[in-house]
């Protein structure tokens, strides 16, 4: 059936449809030449023009222009070649000019739609309606003084793309892969950095409800500024819960905008928003129409780089990679271009399994990241080569990459300071099995009377006798040949 | 169409006016006055016509991202008229 | 009286070192002196500012420096941001503000070596046709009926101070801008020439905005050729204004010697009002002979839609007013009545920091883009604009200029026309839609009416050749060989 939330009255249908703000990757802001970098002083970041002084002008950064058209190709959405910025009009200290310059009725980016992963492995097509782009407003601190509120008009001024999905999202989940699958297409695009923690992707999640079958939507309540995936999919499901709540005890839904409150896992209303804005929109009349070149554009989509789709696609048959891994590998760009570097012209199931399984460890133990790993991806090649070569066992390859990790040596230099070689001299292991049957007639005597598990016994006491550095392959075929 | 005075409210509102009860009054006359001198606009035919906004003859130039201003802030905030270190301060909002 | 020059002679007798450049500068500030508190054309005057900008000149000129404008006193219409010097546009919401910028047009004029002598009064925000709604207080008009000289007459708006200030001689040429008339009408009440270039030919970058997309800076002169000089330092591109024209300036000084023979004038049918004084109507006859001596073909034109100008002005400017001037909120600069919570913060400082007109067009604007009344006001306005704009497109095709009177009256007495709003706004019937369609126009005085007071006729050209309309021009300029003086002038 889909996912459903059970109500008093039986089951009950979830529709989302999420608008994304991402902030977009640029120097200067959209309509102003002051920085945009995160955390500068307060006001230091700040133009005439942000801060709407007299006779201030907007003047349309080329830049952000191209970030938004190629966001859009990777949305595989339509690019609108005539755009128009209107001015969106309210009052609020944050916000100097008492408008925002945004795209109402012409956005520069059409309809598109991007694939999400579900939980369960499926794959849903979300619908995405427009894209536009807008001013960001600064930011209100109502908590260091006690009857002020202080303005900070750095992000003034900075541009924003605003996604707008279609309501095809009903569920938690849904919601969650399809913002984790918008951040990662903007990371590879190289037009959002999507770091929800500092802000720089924030979504308002639109929720209603309806009962199965119901065809029409019903009201429904937006949240505004959700900051993380995790508080987006519990917003989901708490806002859910709270309108059917309503809806069943014989009221009505109101149309209403809403904050959720990460602490308590609840939405509640914004007070501020008393009574429904008339935002009044009219083109703004300090720009002329926004027009684009169709060879430019052309140019932008054949410079663009394999998207995650893509490269997702060619892992599963270059590499033939599962669907899981390659998804694994694919979600940030550095990532797979570490495992391609490592995969190279070796095994890609063998690399994909120490890259996914060791490495991301080692990741997670050490606190690095994939921009700054432990390892390097032709470190952890060159470990998958001695392997290959049979330098190196299996199990032996592990301990040498937690000394990799540890040390940042080549793993090369390890195996010889460590004495690790593995050990494939037949005599040797001959030696050692013919010792290990020796000592354990009575094992012996059980194993060939049918007891076939004791095989592993043996494996492990000749291995233990040549520290582990024996070929495991050859120890097998000793063993099996001096037990029969 | 005739103003009234719950409209002429609404409006001061949005504009963030205040206005008492004798300003509204005169205003409602005013502006009725003058909307309806505008509505000889209805006589017009605008079938099959594009709104102009202005400056029909030129294209929209655009800006290279380069960082060529901002920092100042003592400027910013020299002419505030009330202000906390580097901050601007307004009457305390709740959210 | 070197008050008594134009800029033309001034230039050269700067240059031929006549006199000083401080000597012309100190005999205007001494006129300003004089006059200024019965005309209140001026603001602010910065005395120090301009003697020091004068002697700048004099040691420029001993180099042998020939810009344009070095050495002239000019008078800037406080609309104007002008970097360390206080700019009200007029209100009483910008008292305190005090601008860390140049804006880019008396950039370009210091860049040719103008003398600042000072801010003038304005309607507020640029808002009226009469200098009425200043909150500094009304502007005398120098000019003074015959019949009544003790009557004080409006010197048009909303750039009234600058027309004063020049017609009385307390500059040799002055800033002004136009949105609805607000240069050309007070050229005609002052016996001046006032032009309205092509929209964007002027940067607005700097100018306190009125009506984004009608606002047009422009030069007020006692010559056609002063005003063509004024307007070739002042115009030019301006890369941090989007609206800015990405177009040569033209030699304009240089049009005015332009013969016009041959030269096709169009005269509009519709460029009549009801009430209309008949002398305005003579006065336009006897433009039209003029050009038909000078080598002119006359030809009759129509452009129908003329008489929704002022409809569809009132609509558009004060739409765009009402979000331009939403930043005028007591936070970041200019008056603040404080409240205690942010609502009364905004709606106190705005309740008082603006005057009545500007109060009632912020709320035309906010009306007419509101929920419901976009499509029916704003979008239809902008529609018939596009009409307005087509009028003179199609006429263009058959005539090179056109002949209009500038204003339905002469120079009226404060306290006419005050109760009702829309008699007001008729003043700007024959200026409006050349602002609505961004082409230039300007305003040259024609001869005196049986009051003794100056009438204007407007010449209008098409988009980006101002140089036709400076021959025009200064054809009728000849023709009329308009030589009164104002009652009330530097020396008299």
């Amino acid at each position: 059936m889909g996912y459903a939330l059970q109500g008093r009255s039986g089951s009950w249908e979830v529709v989302v449809g999420l608008e994304i703000h991402a902030q977009v990757i640029s120097q200067a802001k959209l309509f102003s030449g002051a920085a945009t970098a995160f955390g500068a002083e307060p006001n230091s970041q700040v133009s005439f023009v942000d801060a709407a002084f007299p006779g201030m002008l907007p003047v349309l950064n080329r830049v952000c222009v191209e970030q938004a058209v190629k966001t859009g190709l990777g949305l595989n959405a339509a690019i609108n070649k005539v755009s128009r910025f209107d001015r969106k009009n309210y009052f609020y200290p944050d916000l100097p000019p008492g408008y925002q310059i945004s795209q109402y009725e012409h956005p520069i980016v059409g309809k598109g739609e991007v694939e999400i992963e579900c939980a369960d492995g499926s794959t849903k097509m979300i619908g995405i309606t427009r894209l536009h782009l807008e001013q960001d407003a600064g930011k209100s601190l109502h908590d260091q003084h006690p009857t002020k509120s202080y303005i900070d008009l750095n992000r003034a001024g900075v541009a924003l793309m605003e996604i707008v999905s279609e309501p095809d999202i009903r569920s938690p989940d849904e919601a969650g892969a399809y913002v984790r699958k918008l951040r990662s297409i903007m990371r590879y695009l190289g037009t959002c950095d999507g770091n929800m923690e500092e802000g720089s992707l924030r979504a308002d999640v639109n929720v209603s409800v309806r009962q199965p079958g119901e065809v029409a939507y019903r009201t429904r309540c937006e949240i505004k500024n959700v900051n993380s995936v995790r508080f987006v999919m519990q917003a989901v499901e708490a806002e859910a819960l709270r309108q059917i709540d309503v809806w069943e005890s014989g009221e009505e839904v109101r149309q209403e905008t809403r904050l959720f409150d990460s602490g308590r896992g609840v939405t509640r209303p914004m007070r501020s928003k008393e009574d429904a804005h008339d935002y009044r929109y009219f083109p703004d009349p300090d720009l002329l129409p926004l027009v684009l070149d169709q060879a430019w554009i052309d140019d932008l989509k054949a410079r663009l780089p394999e998207l995650p789709d893509a490269k997702k696609t060619r892992f599963m048959t270059e590499y033939g990679l599962s669907v899981y891994d390659a998804g694994v590998l694919v979600a940030e760009q550095a990532t797979a271009l570490f495992y391609e570097t490592v995969a190279k012209g070796r095994d890609p199931k063998l690399a994909a399994n120490w890259v996914t399984g060791d490495f991301f460890a080692a990741l997670n133990s050490t606190g690095r990241t994939i921009d700054d790993p432990p390892v390097t991806a032709v470190q952890l090649g060159l470990l998958l080569d001695l392997m290959a070569d049979k330098t190196i066992n299996g199990k032996i390859a592990k301990d040498v990459f937690e000394a990799m990790v540890e040390t940042g040596e080549d793993p090369a230099s390890i195996v010889d300071r460590k004495g690790l070689r593995q050990v494939t001299d037949t005599g040797a292991i001959d030696a050692a099995v013919d010792k290990i049957i020796a000592g354990n007639q009575d094992k012996v005597a059980e194993y060939k009377s049918g007891k076939e598990k004791l095989f592993g016994f043996f494996v492990g006491q000749v291995m233990k006798a040549m520290q582990g550095k024996a070929n495991p392959a050859l120890v097998n075929e000793t063993l099996k040949r001096r037990l029969t | 169409m005739a103003l009234d005075p719950a409209t002429v409210r609404r409006i001061a509102t949005l504009a963030r006016i205040r206005m008492d009860d004798a300003e509204v009054t005169t205003l409602v006359g005013e502006l009725n006055t003058i909307f309806g001198w505008i509505e000889q606009l209805n006589e017009v035919d605008i079938a099959g016509v594009d709104p102009l906004a202005g400056a029909a003859h030129m294209a929209l130039k655009l800006r290279e991202d380069v960082v060529n201003d901002g920092g100042y802030p003592e400027e910013i905030l020299f002419n505030a008229p009330d202000r906390n270190g580097d901050f601007f301060a307004v009457p305390k909002v709740v959210e | 009286m070197l008050t008594d020059l134009t800029i033309a002679e001034a230039r050269d007798g700067l240059r031929a070192k006549q006199f000083t450049a401080e000597a012309l500068t100190l005999e205007h500030l001494h006129a300003i002196e004089a006059l200024n508190p019965r005309l209140n054309a001026y603001l602010s005057v910065g005395h120090a500012q301009a003697m020091e900008q004068a002697r700048a000149a004099d040691k420029a000129l001993a180099e042998g420096d020939t810009r344009p404008l070095l050495g002239i006193p000019l008078a800037i219409k406080d609309l104007f941001c002008t970097k360390g010097v206080r700019t009200t546009a007029g209100s009483k919401i910008l008292m305190p503000f005090v601008p860390p910028y140049e804006s880019t047009v008396t950039a370009n004029l210091l860049r040719d070596g103008a003398v600042f002598l000072g801010k003038t009064n304005m309607d507020e925000f640029a808002m009226g046709s009469s200098n009425m709604t200043s909150h500094y207080g009304p502007v005398e008009n120098p000019w003074k009926r015959r019949q009544d000289p003790s009557a004080v007459l409006v010197p048009g708006g909303s750039s009234g101070g600058s027309a004063a200030a020049v017609a009385a001689r307390l500059a040799m040429g002055a800033t002004g801008t136009d949105t609805g008339g607000s240069i050309r009408q007070p050229a005609s009440f002052c016996g001046l020439v006032g032009v309205k270039p092509t929209y964007g030919r002027c940067s607005r970058w700097g100018v306190v905005a009125f009506a984004s997309s009608l606002d047009h800076p422009g030069p007020f002169g006692r010559t056609v050729r002063d005003s063509a000089i004024l307007l070739g330092s002042m115009a030019g591109h301006d890369p941090k204004d989007s609206t800015s024209a990405d177009v040569a300036v033209p030699d304009f000084e240089a049009a005015c010697s332009r013969s016009i023979k041959g030269l096709r004038i169009g005269v509009p049918k519709e460029y009549r009002s009801d009430g209309m004084p008949g002398e305005i109507e003579t006065l336009w006859q006897q433009g039209v002979a003029w050009l038909r001596d000078a080598g002119a073909e006359i030809i009759d034109v129509s452009l129908p839609h003329t008489k929704y100008g002022l409809g569809t002005y009132y609509i558009i400017a004060p739409a765009e007013a009402s979000s331009n001037l939403a930043r005028y909120d007591g936070v970041r600069f200019g008056l603040r009545v404080d409240g205690p919570e942010l609502r009364d913060l905004y709606e106190r400082t705005r309740a008082e920091g603006f005057g009545a007109e500007a109060r009632r067009r912020i709320m035309i604007g906010t009306y007419v883009l509101s929920a419901g009344y976009y499509d029916a006001y704003y979008l239809r306005a902008q529609k018939v604009r596009a009409l307005i704009l087509r009028d003179f497109t199609e006429a263009f095709e058959k005539v090179d200029a056109l002949l209009t009177p500038t204003a339905p009256s002469a120079a009226f007495a404060q306290g006419d026309k005050s109760d009702d709003p829309v008699t007001m706004y008729l003043n700007d019937v024959f200026t409006v839609p050349a602002d609505l369609a961004g082409v230039p126009a300007a305003s040259v005085p024609g001869g005196l009416d049986r009051d003794g007071l100056p009438l204007g006729l407007q010449v209008i050209t098409r988009p980006f050749d101002e140089e036709t309309m400076f021959a025009v021009a200064a054809a009728l300029e000849r023709a009329a060989g308009f030589a009164a003086l104002p009652t009330l002038r530097a020396g008299a």
